[in-house]
């Protein structure tokens, strides 16, 4: 398992790289001079108010900490009467959120399109879990949780999907480092146009 | 002579010679959508007991005119409408999280109207004030910059025709075709128009892009605060910030104030409200690309960032749910490949038997649709109306069991295959989804 996580990471990076390895910002000088003067510059408050992104390297993950038995009541409260309060969701407007379906085992996703993309079947990054609930959601108090909150509903949705232990509390140290079990499965495009259907 | 702008106590022009209809019937039936002033006093239906209906319905519906010829028209207006014998209509569907598709079937040329523009949204359509929005651009260059909207409109800018499709699009006859759909079902999260706005590569140059970017992040101003990763390859290539459509500024549900649009990529990159990039290097791993628009594959693997989208075509007409008389008619659709121009379509009336070059009746843009026909002469046989996109890189629309054999059943997004219409001996039409 250990040996396949890796791989999901050789592959993730494979996969950032292939797409911007023939550009890589060539084009750009990077020069400060503003040649039309339009607009001002951003003060370091405007833009730390907007740039609440995670990146899947745990960039980005504010301080705070979370527990999944906290996450577990915080679900039932917020999240279960959309997501149902197993996380079974209601499609298809409120995807099935928790869930290790045996028949996805081997990511056979292609051959059944029945076959729930759960957090633990499909997501590659636990940090997504991160980053998406704090921007949006619950759907209609979206940015209404405090950082904590969103570490103990990402805890819980981990540990509902057996990716960490039902004992664990998250942090930016501890999210960071969690594998997800089909990170690997995730491919560069390799569709280039021409006489051939991939 | 009362004021003949008055439109408060309706007044006739003159009197009547037709004693088929009563002042009063004319004056209610009239009210409204014609203008009473100008319609008033004149014979305009077949007979009293239409215009009787209308006059105990409120409000009334016009009255059309026997003859157009005989009748002042109605009034100049501030905002034009369809003709009443005109009712296209998307398909609304869900409320915070919805779509609703183009009625395909009901357009002609390659312009969608702007209001009918498909739509797809994952936390409803913001209603932003755009003397308050502001774009952002930050991360990996000389200057972070603010820029209002105003500051946008300010800078050197194009107008250029593109489609978007969303990488959904087809989801449901690719599955599960069904003979009731029709190219609105089958193809309604599809439109193409013309935008205006900067091309992206200005604006990153303004902040002072640095060389070491690779990706940059778009990030809307909705509920979601959608996020896409885009290569900054696309930034240097096509990608622009617009801000209008088909000559005026976005719709709402288009992207109102602000958005980015990637021409030829799947519709959800071209984030709309759009409020914030920033650059960086490497993806990073957003909801949308990585448990949403992935695509499994028959391997045991999901494709990630597929952005571009494969050459495609939709007959538009005959389609369900059509009734066919022998004799005459135009086969007609739509075209269009992400990666470029369309060089040819072909059509086949007998399942792929026999292929002919269809005309292209429209010019042939890039990344934005052409309009095919092919004249045909039904004859009251059984056929199979089929259309195969070729495009510039030599890329040609595939069958449905070459895609499911290259993607399987249950991929995601992406389903170009070939589709058509059967036409059975009685004239009706129904989709034909499996090729």
């Amino acid at each position: 398992m250990r040996r396949l996580m890796l791989l999901g990471l050789v592959m993730a990076a494979a996969c950032s790289r292939d797409r911007a390895s023939s550009a890589s910002g060539a084009g750009f000088t990077g020069n400060s001079e503003r040649h039309y003067k339009l607009g001002r510059v951003a003060t370091a408050d405007e833009i730390a108010t907007r740039n609440i992104d995670v990146g899947p390297d745990g960039e980005g993950l504010p301080a705070g900490s979370g527990s999944v038995a906290q996450g577990a009541d915080l679900f039932q409260k917020k999240c279960s009467m959309c997501h149902g309060p197993k996380g079974q969701g209601m499609p298809p407007a409120f995807p099935q959120l928790i869930g290790r379906d045996p028949k996805a085992e081997g990511f056979k996703f292609a051959s059944d399109f029945k076959l729930a993309k759960t957090i633990g079947n499909y997501w590659p990054h636990a940090t997504t879990i991160y980053d998406y609930v704090r921007r949006a959601m619950p759907l209609l108090q979206p940015g209404s949780l405090s950082n904590d909150e969103v570490y103990s509903l990402t805890a819980f949705l981990l540990a509902s999907n057996e990716v960490i232990p039902m004992s664990a509390t998250l942090d930016s140290a501890s999210l960071m480092q969690v594998k997800m079990p089909y990170a690997n499965r995730f491919v560069p495009d390799n569709r280039r146009g021409g006489n051939e259907v991939r | 002579m009362t004021d003949p702008m008055d439109r408060s106590t309706p007044q006739p022009l003159h009197e009547t010679a037709d004693a088929t209809l009563s002042r009063r019937d004319l004056l209610a039936g009239a009210a409204g959508a014609i203008g009473v002033a100008f319609a008033a006093g004149l014979p305009l239906v077949a007979g009293g007991q239409g215009a009787k209906a209308a006059a105990t319905a409120a409000p009334a519906a016009p009255i059309v005119p026997i003859d157009p010829t005989k009748v002042p028209g109605s009034p100049t207006t501030p905002v034009g409408a369809r003709s009443i014998f005109v009712k296209p209509s998307r398909t609304p569907f869900g409320e915070t999280t919805g779509n609703s598709l183009s009625p395909l079937q009901d357009l002609t040329g390659t312009i969608t109207p702007s209001d009918l523009h498909f739509e797809r949204h994952h936390a409803g359509v913001p209603l932003i004030d755009p003397s308050k929005h502001t774009l952002l651009i930050h991360g990996l260059v000389a200057t972070p910059l603010l820029l209002t909207v105003d500051d946008v409109r300010r800078f050197p800018h194009v107008t250029r025709t593109f489609f978007i499709e969303c990488s959904g699009n087809g989801r449901a006859a690719y599955r599960e075709p069904k003979p009731d759909m029709t190219p609105q079902k089958v193809g309604g999260l599809f439109s193409n128009t013309e935008w205006t706005g900067v091309p992206l590569k200005t604006l990153l140059e303004e902040a002072g892009a640095k060389p070491s970017a690779s990706w940059f992040l778009a990030e809307g101003g909705d509920a979601c605060v959608l996020t896409r990763s885009i290569p900054i390859e696309k930034a240097l290539d096509d990608a622009l910030v617009v801000w209008a459509q088909n000559g005026e500024p976005l719709r709402p549900e288009q992207g109102f104030p602000l958005r980015l649009l990637l021409p030829g990529w799947e519709g959800n990159t071209s984030v709309k409200w759009l409020r914030r990039l920033e650059l960086g290097t490497r993806a990073w791993m957003t909801r949308w690309e990585t448990s949403k628009y992935t695509d499994p594959l028959p391997d045991g693997t999901a494709r990630q960032f597929s952005f571009d989208m494969d050459a495609k075509s939709i007959i538009t007409a005959p389609a369900f749910p059509q009734k066919l008389t022998a004799g005459t008619w135009p086969i007609s659709g739509l075209a269009w490949s992400g990666r470029g121009k369309i060089t040819k379509v072909e059509v086949s009336a007998n399942n792929g038997g026999s292929w002919q070059d269809a005309e292209l009746t429209s010019t042939t843009g890039v990344k934005a649709p052409v309009r095919f026909t092919h004249q045909w002469e039904w004859t009251g046989k059984d056929s199979v109306l089929l259309s195969r996109a070729t495009d510039e890189t030599g890329y040609v629309q595939p069958t449905r069991k070459e895609l499911l054999k290259a993607r399987g059943i249950g991929t995601d997004f992406h389903f170009n295959p070939i589709v058509g219409w059967k036409v059975a001996a009685d004239g009706t039409v129904s989709f034909h989804g499996e090729t």
